[in-house]
């Protein structure tokens, strides 16, 4: 309160470079993208169905729901937090999609808004609890991943929804998932599937967002140091709750990707997207030594894991194989952004805690 | 003392030593000392806290530790408990030489401290008899199972160090249930569980009231008769007279005098708030400004202080002087939009101005620059630039795409002006000094050509070239017809770089001088508020000013009377009636 006002510890201001520095600097930058490219010149090498194009955009569409939802939790990460709903979100939209297809017999394009605002108002949610009722971030979206998940067990009787499924009351439902809805994973223009287009157009408006826009600017202010933001005239609890409605919005795009590619409203699906989004936002602060949360390098980041997968999926490795790759991607993603970077990694998941 | 220092009626020695030339070595003093600090500096990268301290404490001796905010004594009191062992210089315990790694290593050697914070020391959901002996909890040797008897006997052996008896069953509540005087009592007596020889007190009455500080008095006079060693460090001057058989003033890392009874308090206020001989107002005859910029009515900014009236003039410097918790910080924070006035009304240039937040006051032409530059200021990891244009983010774009020939411009003209020290604006603030950090800081706010900016402590941890930069620059502002206004608790700052200086004491103002009219015995004598009504008695905030050594000077000519602890204890506690 009194006399402990003395400026906490800084780094020294000289700062040298020797070889060995330079050379843990460029493994820091570059290791991550150097451990995809010799991984993609290794499956192209071993495996011949692996260069083909198709597969390359196999691939891609493949993660392009995790990518996405990656891509959400990767905002949430801008404003020092993190979104653990995602999955639930994710899984959420895909039993609501099929509930208005099937149940209400509404067209594709009802379905896909009422999801989007589904997923804004999940994301409000999160923010209200974080940003009015001030409940740490970590435990606030574990919460509503629990009430998300339930919610939607009451919704669908527990049960998946498909086409023609039979009711409780013994008559045949009355919709099926439409033909514009499954277009969202089955389409393609010219050669590249529509979740790859979705994919690479998010990656992009979020790059230009947070890189280029003054919003992105402030977004990470309030993520470095909220109380210097506010200062600036920064009105910092807008701006979480617009990171955390624009993580609920992602993941939900993210469910319908996944809703469309099952073609029914399977009550597990979404169930296993959140580790995996969390791990592909984690990678994107390492990738390119950025120590922060970014856009490519998160989009990056789902594409190892999708190089990976389908590399052990063709080389017939078990699929539980799988688990344990992503897990050292991550940790070695992890050290590198925390243990070997000499840049101060602005992570603070779970440790924010809304100023007054 | 001895040799090296000079010799002044009432007890009074001088150490001013030049800055980064450690004073010499009170020999005598160290033969009997139970603790020598010899040269002991700490730096926070660039930033030299402690230059070369030499002190040593006696054996059955309280020493009072006194010192602004940014003085030094959190570092040195980190360095002596063991918390910070990146020190240089000696420490010797006993007259051996020990490097202090530890908080628990000090405490071996016989260095316990007690943190102003009674909280942080008492762990919630364990009992008292467990808060007690928690540091038991840490040794090898001790029993796996928790043993509640044995418990109970240690938490007892504790206590009686401290004359104190409590019953089971306080013991076995939990610590958390207990009253923070009590709380305070089991920290003490935990503290010298190690039979400490040296016990380091850290403001320990901030929240005890006055009945409560004195049963402490009592126990630490005790201590004192059995030949411990007592650091004491508190901004009342009140307990000091009562309690402390030397005060070691710091300044600026330095320490400036150490002096015995009977203290003379205007000579200590001197070293404390700084002493120069010469008023070094470069700046010749202050300013006068004209017209209000802002006007302050009936606002009152500490609970339960009195409403002041103030005028912030155009074209003028305010210097606002104030010790800890005379409501710097609040006026500041007030002005700046992040609190709202307890009471009374503030206006803009005429109009009603009541900010709600600072963005409102920004729009307003209102800049705050903040007391805390590392946790209010600055953006870690981020570009000089960045952190140059983050308030102007709207300003330096379109359509909200970032501009980046705008920002680099605002940017460069910011490093320009203020001259600050730095590879580009590219490289990171982390990088620069303490002084360049704070010069971006001031800088980004003034580029936004301010009706009224508003400079909490600018100058802490800043060097004497970038204070006069930031002062130089302050008096451009003012000359271009807006208002500036400094907020400090250092009289050669603000008579540095004000026109117009104002004292406040707890939340009331005491002075109002333009500067050449105002000599520094003046200035001091309103901080220990001479000049003005004598002090009410009622303020919380009033305990941490200046209001107690207005009678102790007095009581310091009779020594008999300074004894008493009664008739000098501050007059500021609210229990207290005045003697």
């Amino acid at each position: 309160m009194s006399s402990t006002a003395t400026a906490p510890p800084t780094r020294p201001a000289a700062r040298t470079s020797s070889v060995g520095e330079r050379v843990s600097g460029a493994v820091v930058k570059w290791g991550f993208v150097a451990v995809t490219a010799l991984l993609i010149l290794f499956f192209v090498v071993s495996e011949p169905n692996f260069r083909t194009v198709d597969n390359v955009f196999g691939m891609l569409k493949f993660i392009a729901p995790t990518a996405i939802a990656g891509l959400g939790v990767m905002l949430a990460m801008t404003v020092g937090g993190i979104d653990l709903s995602v999955g639930a979100s994710a899984g959420f939209a895909v039993s609501i999609a099929a509930w208005t297809m099937v149940i209400a017999n509404q067209v594709g394009g009802v379905a896909v808004s009422v999801v989007l605002v589904c997923g804004l108002l999940i994301g409000a949610l999160n923010a209200f609890l974080i940003v009015v009722a001030r409940i740490p971030d970590l435990l606030a979206t574990l919460t509503t991943m629990f009430v998300i998940v339930g919610l939607k067990l009451i919704i669908v009787d527990g049960k998946s929804i498909s086409s023609q499924m039979t009711l409780s009351n013994g008559t045949t439902a009355p919709g099926k998932f439409t033909a514009d809805f499954l277009w969202l994973d089955r389409g393609s223009i010219g050669p590249v599937p529509i979740p790859v287009i979705l994919f690479l157009l998010i990656t992009v408006l979020l790059w230009f967002l947070l890189e280029r826009t003054r919003w992105g600017r402030a977004l990470f202010a309030v993520g470095t140091n909220a109380e210097a933001a506010r200062l600036s005239g920064i009105r910092v609890q807008w701006y979480r709750t617009a990171a955390y409605m624009g993580c609920g919005l992602l993941a939900s795009v993210a469910g319908l990707l996944l809703a469309a590619r099952i073609g029914q409203g399977d009550v597990t699906a979404g169930n296993s997207l959140l580790l995996d989004a969390v791990a592909v936002a984690l990678v994107g602060v390492s990738v390119l030594g950025i120590g922060r949360p970014n856009a490519w390098g998160t989009a990056l980041g789902a594409v190892l894991i999708a190089v990976m997968v389908t590399g052990f999926t063709m080389a017939g490795l078990p699929y539980y194989a799988q688990d344990f790759g992503k897990g050292i991607v991550l940790l070695v993603a992890l050290l590198f952004s925390f243990t070997f970077s000499r840049r101060r990694t602005v992570v603070t998941a779970g440790s924010t805690t809304s100023s007054a | 003392m001895t040799d090296s220092r000079s010799e002044r009626p009432g007890g009074h020695d001088v150490v001013v030593s030049p800055v980064g030339v450690p004073a010499v070595v009170p020999v005598g003093a160290a033969a009997d000392a139970v603790v020598s600090l010899s040269g002991v500096s700490v730096a926070y990268g660039s930033n030299v806290v402690l230059q070369g301290v030499d002190l040593a404490f006696g054996a059955g001796e309280i020493t009072a530790l006194l010192g602004a905010n940014g003085a030094g004594k959190s570092t040195l009191i980190k360095a002596l408990s063991g918390a910070n062992a990146r020190y240089g210089g000696e420490i010797r315990i006993g007259g051996e030489i020990v490097h202090l790694s530890s908080p628990v290593q000090a405490r071996q050697l016989g260095i316990s401290t007690v943190h102003q914070k009674v909280a942080d020391g008492i762990v919630p959901g364990l009992s008292v008899a467990e808060n007690l002996t928690l540091d038991d909890l840490a040794q090898a040797s001790r029993h796996p199972l928790r043993r509640r008897r044995q418990a109970l006997a240690d938490a007892r052996a504790a206590l009686g160090t401290l004359g104190l008896d409590w019953s089971d069953a306080v013991l076995e509540r939990d610590a958390a249930t207990l009253p923070i005087s009590d709380a305070q009592l089991l920290v003490l007596a935990r503290a010298l569980r190690s039979t400490p020889r040296l016990l380091i007190l850290d403001e320990p009455t901030s929240a005890l009231t006055a009945a409560e500080a004195e049963r402490l008095f009592g126990v630490l006079r005790a201590l004192r008769a059995q030949g411990l060693s007592i650091v004491y460090v508190s901004h009342r001057f009140g307990e000091i007279e009562a309690l402390a058989d030397r005060v070691v003033v710091l300044r600026d890392g330095l320490v400036q005098s150490v002096s015995s009874r009977p203290f003379a308090w205007h000579e200590l206020l001197h070293d404390m708030l700084g002493r120069q001989t010469a008023l070094d107002h470069d700046r010749g005859t202050a300013a006068r400004g004209t017209d209000a910029v802002a006007r302050l009515e009936g606002v009152v900014a500490l609970p339960g202080s009195a409403p002041l009236d103030l005028e912030i003039r155009r074209g003028e410097v305010l210097g606002v002087l104030g010790l800890i918790g005379a409501g710097k910080t609040e006026l500041a924070e007030l002005l700046g939009g992040l609190a709202q006035p307890l009471a009374g009304s503030l206006s803009l240039e005429g109009a009603p101005y009541a900010p709600r937040r600072p963005s409102d006051a920004i729009r307003a032409g209102v800049v705050l620059v903040p007391e805390d530059r590392q946790r209010q200021g600055i953006l870690p990891g981020w570009s000089v630039l960045r952190n140059i244009t983050l308030p102007f983010l709207a300003e330096s774009s379109a359509l909200g795409l970032l501009r980046r020939r705008s920002e680099r411009s605002r940017a460069d003209t910011v490093i320009d002006t203020l001259s600050v020290v730095t590879a580009g604006p590219d490289a990171l603030i982390d990088d620069l000094s303490g002084g360049n950090q704070q010069k971006v800081v001031v800088g980004r706010w003034l580029s936004a050509a301010p009706k009224l900016a508003l400079l909490d402590e600018p100058f802490r941890g800043v060097d004497i070239a970038a204070r006069r930069e930031i002062g130089a620059r302050l008096a451009a502002l003012a000359a271009d017809g807006a208002a500036a206004v400094v907020f400090s608790s250092d009289v050669d700052e603000i008579l540095e770089v004000a026109d117009r200086i104002v004292v406040l004491v707890a939340g009331r103002i005491e002075l109002d001088r333009y500067a050449d009219t105002v000599d520094r015995p003046t200035i001091i004598h309103a901080f220990l508020g001479e000049t003005g009504s004598a002090t009410p008695a009622d303020s919380a905030a009033a305990r941490a000013t200046s209001t107690d050594p207005a009678a102790t000077p007095a009581t310091s000519a009779t020594p008999a009377d300074a004894g008493d602890p009664t008739s000098s204890t501050p007059e500021s506690r609210p229990e207290r009636t005045s003697s």
